[in-house]
């Protein structure tokens, strides 16, 4: 018997070695993965991060790796429009190791991969829980699209929306799919609010107004390296999960 | 045979991660060989001659008998030197498996096989014959290209559209011609190649910068 397959081979019933010198062997069909999907169990927690260009996507997702990686089991997806750049940055800054970081290529449209063609992100997702085994968190961030991207519930969970002040504080009441129905709408780099003359308490009335009960938080990802709001938001998920409770 | 079954099937909204491949035309357009819509007619002819042969021939073969998908997908293997297309076809495949599976009662054919492989066995699934598969494959061959074309070149899309309406007669004669064949022992399958495409598949596979998978 062989600890990954518990029921006896048909053939070598009887427990026994392989010769040293055996020659190499391989499946009968070489190329095709003998081995059925994994199916049923917990899955990880999946929740998507989209907004627009230059909104601190990416900084979010290196700031809750550093936050969330040690305390839970964590994978990254990233979805460049052209380049493994984000991918590249969350390396670079060491914030997860290679294996826990996949890359997917959108051709030209960030928001057909995570919302109408959601296949390439999938066969990500499932690739780092079948590598790494049982996971608590896969963080998918979108690649820099417009106001109007949103994830497919067949791909993620819980959806963020990251803005921020430099956009205009216009921007939430604009609204948009993104806006007004993502779980958590985060509006980032407050710190810049000054300088851009960008009136927080507008955008604070304007986000209640379209999203209702929906969480708004505001974030400084320069004064704040933690994200502290967003990680205690996912810490609650993830909890809720465990507890079998829904998200 | 249900003519709204294969259209479902063929049609470019299937979710089958079709989207970020350009079938080889990324490269081509950066190396200047592609530029316009005459340019665009051209690559397509010779995908159809080509690519598009070998795909509609063993989606028809995988159909017709869905116990050959193994040997299929080795013959496909064979006609496919360059490694970078072997890994875009099975992650393609994969892709389509996914969506048929959630469509229609697929046929056990490994968890990642090559495109037109999985072509073939979901529509067999969906109860289609050999001779539309291959319509399905010779189609989807030229109209995934053709809409990256739109994308990396900015083309006029009905400009682009009216060239595949062009093409529409030669793509159902390709599809017929490998549907006649589909029958034959793996080995004497199309295996009709571009070297070039397979070269720029290899370069493409290396940029740092790039806006298709493949």
């Amino acid at each position: 018997m062989h600890p990954e397959h518990p029921e006896p081979h048909p053939e070598h019933p009887e427990p026994h070695e392989h010769g040293p010198d055996e020659v190499p062997h391989t499946h009968p069909d070489p190329g095709v993965d003998p081995h059925a999907p994994l199916t049923g169990g917990p899955r990880a927690l999946r929740i998507g991060i989209g907004g627009p260009v230059g909104s601190g996507k990416t900084a979010l997702v290196a700031a809750l790796c550093r936050t969330l990686g040690e305390q839970l089991r964590l994978a990254v997806v990233t979805n460049d429009i052209y380049t493994t750049e984000d991918a590249d940055f969350l390396l670079r800054n060491g914030v997860l190791p290679a294996e826990r970081i996949r890359a997917v290529e959108t051709g030209c449209c960030p928001h057909t991969a995570i919302r109408d063609d959601i296949s390439a992100n999938l066969d990500a997702v499932e690739d780092l829980e079948a590598s790494l085994g049982p996971l608590d968190l896969v963080l998918v961030e979108s690649g820099g699209d417009n106001l109007t991207a949103t994830f497919s519930k067949g791909l993620i969970d819980q959806q963020i929306f990251v803005v921020d002040v430099s956009g205009g504080d216009k921007v939430p009441r604009k609204g948009g799919p993104g806006v007004t129905t993502a779980d958590l709408l985060v509006i980032n780099k407050t710190d810049l609010a000054p300088l851009v003359g960008a009136d927080l308490s507008v955008m604070d009335r304007d986000a209640r107004a379209r999203r209702h009960e929906l969480p708004t938080v505001f974030l400084s990802l320069a004064e704040d390296k933690a994200a502290t709001p967003v990680a205690e938001w996912i810490r609650g998920l993830v909890a809720a999960r465990a507890a079998g409770t829904p998200g | 045979m249900s003519l709204a079954t294969l259209l479902l099937l063929a049609d470019g909204r299937l979710p089958s991660g079709g989207h970020a491949h350009s079938s080889g035309l990324e490269a081509q357009v950066s190396a200047g060989r592609v530029r316009s819509v005459e340019d665009l007619d051209g690559f397509l002819r010779g995908k159809l001659a080509t690519g598009a042969l070998v795909s509609a021939a063993f989606a028809a073969a995988a159909c017709g008998d869905v116990a050959r998908c193994a040997d299929l997908d080795a013959g496909l293997d064979a006609r496919t030197p360059s490694p970078a297309l072997r890994r875009a076809s099975r992650a393609q495949g994969r892709a389509l498996l996914r969506a048929g599976r959630a469509m229609w009662p697929v046929a056990a054919i490994g968890r990642e096989p090559h495109q037109p492989v999985a072509l073939g066995a979901l529509a067999a699934a969906a109860g289609l014959s050999p001779a539309e598969t291959a319509v399905a494959a010779a189609h989807g061959a030229i109209t995934g290209p053709a809409g990256a074309a739109v994308r990396l070149l900015g083309l006029d899309p009905y400009a682009v559209h009216a060239l595949l309406a062009r093409l529409a007669p030669e793509c159902d004669r390709i599809a017929e011609l490998a549907a006649k064949r589909s029958g034959d022992p793996v080995d004497d399958l199309p295996a009709a190649g571009a070297p070039l495409l397979d070269i720029g598949a290899e370069h493409h596979a290396t940029w740092e910068v790039r806006l298709f998978a493949s």
